[in-house]
């Protein structure tokens, strides 16, 4: 759909990487086990399954109590792994991932699976858009990203050492691969930029970020020098270089696969107007989805590169 | 009041607090001393706050009297310790007992109790986990504390530890779904080192529990789903302490015990008016009485 250089890169489902690197780090680590809702199969964890079956904790259609059971297994020593699809898991189950995770403080790794619009045409009551700014608002709880499957392996490894409640955004929809060292894809709490730029910042997290790129592409040809700044880890922000952003190239426009309340823009737009007000446009989900497939979706919603670059050239005038 | 358990005890193993060559009738005595304790400590916590859970407090007692002081193996002087037994109060709003229980065993000084409620104090009014040693789940909103015994039974399953888990659960508080959820859960795999108290009083905040939304059978539901069910006297130690150590051939135990709310003072008891509800000055002279 998006002509841009990335229309010809291979394209990446990050379950897949979410896996493989899941099983590698539970072969060396025995603490590390895999809670589900009856999503073996949609959380990607057959593999898993078949290589530990003690430690696959299949509770059932029940998002509650699978939250909270892996509150307990933290509480004995583990470090759970607990796999639902992403709408489910934040709305059933979110005063037990504020209490039961946030406020306990237990290193709870929450994966919201196939989340944003990934889930197309199956309607609004399986996108998962309203996440980011759900659990922006909680406390202590950790909100990472990934936006290919170099970052979400490497945040699968962080949360596991991190010893910390966190949410792990893990993406269904195909991406390509946006980190130019797989190596250095992904640093907690920091923002990757992906282009320099003085005219403006794009400012894009997971399955955005390849459409961000493809309008700074855009945006060059046409003499606009953008900055992309991919936030992996929305929450806590990297506000430093947010700052930087809106001081050095004085326009931001964000986006992101939420509803534009609460979610990446407007936490960017709270660092913003404190420290460096600056315009901004933010894009993202507005309502409840028409029926259609993710990339409808992106396309009704102006979630694309031709969204950002009208957006930018709004932004810095003709 | 009496001081923080003396028994000498090594650091690293945890055990239960009475001597385990008690026999019943000893282990009764103490234990209905230590509730006696809590009672009384509860009381001039909530008299001093000017507000408190009083009903479900004094209704819970017991159980966490036995829990605590006879059959929990947890050590004070390490209350992290790796193969501790995990106890959940799940009816957080009885913080109250909770605290004073802790206190009584050693896990904070008794003067502690009075800070209960105050500004910044550890003692939320539903207890926090880091911050008062011996809380294990911070607890309040009801149906949260059953899906994390679950979650710490299967823990010790996987680690294949010797430690168990208790949860202690308000009636009222089972007419929250996600307790039924964990209950079937616990059912299906079968976890005997999870044990469910109800503390049934049969009163809620608002009305009686039949009234509100029926219970009963409620021992025929955590049957049907796959619990070894005991009912007892839950003012009874001797019950209690039973019902929580005898053997349970694959099954999670389910201890219903029978409460009074307000259980020990005349005027509260029974009423559900003081489900939460500070005792004025005099009330709390006339509570004490009671409770010598």
């Amino acid at each position: 759909m998006e002509p841009s250089q990335s229309a010809k890169a291979p394209l990446y489902d990050c379950r897949q990487a979410f896996a493989e690197t899941l099983i590698e780090l539970a072969r060396s680590d025995e603490r590390i086990v895999a809670v589900c809702n009856d999503s073996v199969g949609s959380s990607n964890l057959g593999a898993f399954q078949k290589q530990f079956p003690r430690r696959l904790i299949n509770v059932g259609i029940a998002e509650q109590n699978m939250v909270g059971v892996g509150a307990g297994l933290a509480n004995g020593g583990f470090i759970p792994f607990v796999c639902a699809a992403a709408p489910f898991l934040t709305g059933r189950a979110l005063e037990q991932v504020k209490v039961d995770v946030a406020y306990n403080g237990l290193p709870v790794v929450l994966c919201g699976m196939s989340p944003g619009m990934a889930y197309g045409e199956l309607g609004p009551t399986h996108h998962s858009i309203e996440d980011l700014s759900w659990l922006r608002a909680i406390d202590d709880l950790a909100i990472v990203v990934p936006a290919d499957p170099a970052q979400t392996a490497a945040s699968v490894r962080w949360a596991a050492s991190a010893q910390t409640p966190c949410y792990l955004r893990v993406g269904r929809t195909k991406v390509p691969s946006v980190s130019p060292d797989p190596a250095d894809a992904f640093s907690f709490g920091k923002i990757k930029v992906l282009r320099q730029g003085r005219d403006l910042t794009i400012v894009a997290t997971g399955v955005m970020v390849s459409r961000a790129l493809a309008a700074a592409d855009e945006l060059g040809k046409q003499g606009t020098q953008a900055r992309v700044l991919n936030v992996a880890t929305v929450k806590p922000l990297d506000e430093a270089a947010i700052v930087e952003a809106a001081r050095e190239t004085g326009a931001i426009v964000t986006i992101e696969e939420g509803m534009i309340e609460g979610g990446l823009g407007a936490a960017i737009a709270e660092v913003v107007v404190r420290h460096a007000p600056v315009p901004m446009r933010i894009l993202g989900v507005k309502g409840f989805a028409p029926t259609g497939a993710a990339e409808f979706l992106f396309d009704h919603f102006g979630l694309t590169s031709d969204g950002v670059v009208a957006a930018a050239l709004e932004l810095k005038g003709p | 009041m009496s001081a923080p358990p003396s028994k000498p005890r090594p650091p690293a193993t945890v055990a239960s607090e009475l001597p385990p060559d008690l026999n019943a009738a000893e282990r009764s005595a103490r234990l209905r001393t230590k509730a006696t304790q809590i009672r009384r400590s509860v009381i001039e916590m909530i008299g001093r706050a000017r507000m408190g859970h009083v009903g479900g407090d004094l209704s819970v007692t017991d159980i966490l009297a036995t829990l605590f002081f006879g059959v929990l193996k947890l050590d004070p002087d390490a209350p992290r310790a790796a193969d501790r037994d995990r106890f959940i109060l799940s009816k957080g709003h009885c913080s109250a007992a909770l605290y004073a229980t802790l206190a009584h065993r050693g896990f904070m000084p008794i003067e502690a109790l009075s800070t209960f409620m105050q500004p910044l104090s550890a003692l939320n009014g539903h207890p926090n986990r880091r911050k008062v040693p011996g809380v294990e789940a911070n607890t309040g909103p009801l149906g949260h504390g059953l899906p994390i015994g679950v979650g710490c039974a299967i823990a010790a399953k996987l680690a294949r530890a010797s430690w168990g888990a208790y949860v202690v659960l308000g009636d009222g508080e089972l007419q929250e779904g996600s307790n039924w959820e964990a209950a079937m859960c616990a059912g299906h795999r079968g976890l005997d080192n999870l044990v469910a108290v109800v503390d049934r009083n049969r009163l809620q905040q608002g009305a009686r529990t039949e009234e509100t939304n029926r219970l009963e059978p409620l021992g025929d539901k955590w049957r049907a789903f796959g619990w070894d069910v005991v009912e007892c006297d839950g003012h009874d130690h001797a019950a209690l302490y039973e019902a929580f150590v005898s053997p349970r051939q694959g099954r999670p135990r389910c201890v219903i015990a029978n409460t009074i709310k307000g259980k020990g003072v005349s005027f509260i008891e029974d009423r559900v008016e003081w489900h939460h509800k500070a005792p004025s000055l005099e009330q709390i002279d006339l509570a004490l009485k009671e409770l010598a």
